[in-house]
């Protein structure tokens, strides 16, 4: 029995946790628009002024860029090694099936200094050089955990009948791959491809060991705290890092919602016009 | 050149044999799944245009003999024949079969009217011609208009119509239903019974439909296999699988089990084979009244009464060991008079003919009760 004095309870609870996550974010977002320099509580005026300093400060720039290389990089990697994987382990069963799931979701588990540490030494003994490229294989260590996870997620929900009709139909294996499997598995892909995106792209432990001259904007904020003059750029640059994490992962929660069993979503009654349109491009 | 062996000559007939050929034929077809032996030594035809069923309890191998048919499983050993010619090695793909799941198996991301047309889209047919055979098929399963649809705004019966649909717009050689209704409601189920008969007669394919439902095939097929444990225990007709069972198993599990054996079945017949008789053919004789000419009777007292409305059921243990279930219409008694019966001593009836011999062989198989089935 839920009575009300607990009710109130966990309504205050649940807000208090929630303003613990989210007020400080706030506050840097309120910070990238204030117009001193000096941070002092409460702003005194409002000004989009640092987004231009930031923008056309070319380290921040250059640190933008490689950022989004980096985590470009590493999702393709990630949606390539991660549904290959999910596909092997749903489809086929071979000796050590359940060892190679665990060794692909692990790296998730460790700490990041230790991945980190262990790519460091086994990137200087290979005798390869720190650059762009190791950043990129680095990330993508804990990137393809999260696409194999969506995929594999995807393929188990998918009934495996569904396959069989379409062979039964006389639908060959490639058919049956480009109209039953792929339009299952595309939001799953697109899925694990904006939280891997998001992952690398605000990733800091593992980029600095990986990483040679190569500066990206997680790694600027690191370098650039505690300079105070530098203070209103690495508010602005932290609303950006945020931003660039949250919208994939909104979109990817939004991609992989099952649609509510039993409703009648008006939005999955295509217009006739589009479905004719849909009817023509499947042909 | 070496004249063909027997084998051979099976696997390729003269064309004199097309039209009487079998839609589907298997030769002695083993499955093995590790130690499971699924499907154990089947050798059955199945006609041009009949509504075939295969009957049998959980377990006895039905799907995967349909799923050999089908292309889904390959044979261990033995041979699948499709209008004469042998697929036991072909894919799903390539045989002109199609499958009516029992999950329906729609696919979740196109519109109905996509699913329906799925198999002609594969095949290349133009975008014109397949609308109009899917709207048709749609049509047929009386669902026209619900091209635009999603499976998922669909009720199961609904569903079960498109799948319908699905497969019979191809024009298959063979459908076939592994257990369709099994997941609908009685009333449904018994409707869908009635149309999709109706609707196999009307186009005239061959159906092949699983089921562990003896109600379902008696009502639908033009031929029905009782399966039992990987094997086939009778083919026939419904009135001659339920009429004339060839095994125990077979009266058993289709209709009530009514066996006598051992002295109850010498004091009967004289011998002691086992022998069958249905309930409903069984008379309970009026206090004064003799067994008529041709008749076989024997006594015994009503242990228990179910009055069913139309029928009565009575269960009766005869004197001489065993015992017999008893139907009777209620034409003139009242549920009183019924129930008044139990624990008298009666005298029960039928003509000679309605009662059969098993084979020997076969009085060991127990037959477990119908209901006792799983799906
Ligand atoms: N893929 C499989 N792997 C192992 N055993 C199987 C497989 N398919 C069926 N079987 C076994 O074969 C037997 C017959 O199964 P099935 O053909 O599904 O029977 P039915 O359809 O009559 O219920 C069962 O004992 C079942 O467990
Ligand atoms: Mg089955």
């Amino acid at each position: 029995m839920e009575t009300r004095g607990v009710r109130i309870f966990m309504r205050v609870t649940s807000v208090l946790v929630l303003a613990f996550l989210y007020v400080p974010l706030a506050v840097i977002f309120l910070y990238a628009f204030n117009s001193t320099v000096g941070q002092k509580w409460p702003p005194s005026a409002l000004t989009t002024h640092w987004f231009g300093v930031a923008w056309r400060n070319t380290e921040v720039r250059e640190a933008l860029f490689t950022s989004v290389r980096a985590a470009l990089g590493a999702t393709v990697i990630a949606l390539g090694l991660g549904s290959l994987a999910a596909f092997a382990v749903h489809r086929f069963k071979f000796f050590g099936r359940e060892a190679l799931s665990f060794v692909l979701v692990l790296p998730i588990a460790l700490p990041g200094i230790i991945t980190g540490l262990a790519l460091n030494s086994a990137i200087s003994s290979s005798g390869l050089s720190f650059s762009l490229l190791t950043i990129i294989v680095g990330h993508a260590t804990f990137c393809v955990v999260v696409v194999y996870n969506n995929v594999i997620a995807r393929l188990r929900r998918t009934p495996g009948s569904l396959v069989e009709a379409s062979m039964d139909l006389g639908a060959d294996g490639w058919q049956t791959f480009r109209y039953v499997i792929w339009p299952n598995l595309a939001t799953a892909l697109v899925a694990g491809g904006l939280l891997a995106f998001a992952l690398s792209f605000d990733e800091v432990v593992v980029t600095i060991f990986t990483a040679g001259p190569q500066i990206t904007l997680p790694i600027w904020i690191f370098n650039n705290l505690l300079r105070p003059t530098r203070l209103p750029q690495v508010n602005v640059v932290a609303m950006v890092v945020v931003l660039a994490s949250f919208v994939p992962v909104y979109l990817a929660v939004r991609l992989t919602r099952e649609p509510a069993p039993g409703r009648f979503p008006a939005e999955v009654v295509p217009k006739p016009q589009e479905q004719l349109a849909v009817a023509s491009a499947a042909v | 050149m070496a004249r063909p062996t027997p084998d051979t000559e099976q696997r390729t007939p003269p064309p004199e044999r097309a039209r009487l050929q079998a839609a589907v034929r298997l030769e002695g077809v083993h499955k093995r799944f590790g130690d499971v032996t699924a499907v154990d030594g089947v050798t059955l035809d199945v006609r041009q245009g009949e509504f075939f069923s295969m009957l049998g309890p959980s377990g006895s191998g039905k799907t995967t003999c349909l799923r050999m048919i089908a292309g889904f499983e390959t044979p261990t050993s033995g041979t699948v024949l499709l209008l004469g010619r042998d697929v036991t090695r072909l894919a799903p793909y390539d045989r002109d079969v199609n499958t009516v799941f029992q999950d329906y198996a729609l696919f979740p991301h196109m519109t109905v009217g996509q699913n329906v047309e799925y198999g002609l889209r594969v095949k290349g047919v133009a975008p014109e011609e397949r609308r109009g055979r899917a709207a048709e098929a749609l049509r047929m399963v009386r669902l026209e208009g619900f091209e635009r649809r999603k499976p998922s705004q669909l009720s199961g019966g609904q569903r079960q119509r498109v799948a319908l649909a699905r497969a019979l717009v191809n024009q298959p050689a063979v459908v076939l239903l592994d257990e369709p209704l099994g997941a609908l409601d009685l009333k449904l189920r018994q409707q869908m019974q009635i149309e999709l008969k109706a609707i196999q007669q009307r186009i005239g394919l061959t159906f092949i439909y699983v089921t562990h439902d003896q109600e379902e095939a008696l009502t639908m097929s033009d031929r029905l296999a009782v399966m039992n444990a990987g094997r086939i225990e009778q083919v026939g007709t419904p009135a001659e699988v339920y009429e004339k069972p060839s095994t125990g198993f077979v009266a058993g599990f289709v209709g009530v089990s009514n066996t006598l054996s051992g002295d109850a079945a010498r004091e009967v017949t004289g011998s002691s084979a086992t022998i069958t008789v249905r309930p409903e053919k069984i008379r309970m004789l009026e206090r004064d009244e003799r067994p008529g000419d041709g008749e076989c009777s024997v006594t015994g007292h009503v242990r228990d009464v179910v009055y069913l409305g139309a029928n009565t059921r009575y269960t009766v243990d005869l004197d001489p060991g065993g015992e017999l279930v008893v139907l009777q219409q209620n034409l003139a008694r009242s549920s009183m008079e019924a129930l008044e019966v139990r624990g008298k001593r009666v005298r029960l009836a039928w003509d000679r003919l309605h009662s059969r011999t098993l084979a020997r062989s076969e009085e060991g198989t127990g037959p477990p009760g119908p209901g006792e089935e799983g799906t």
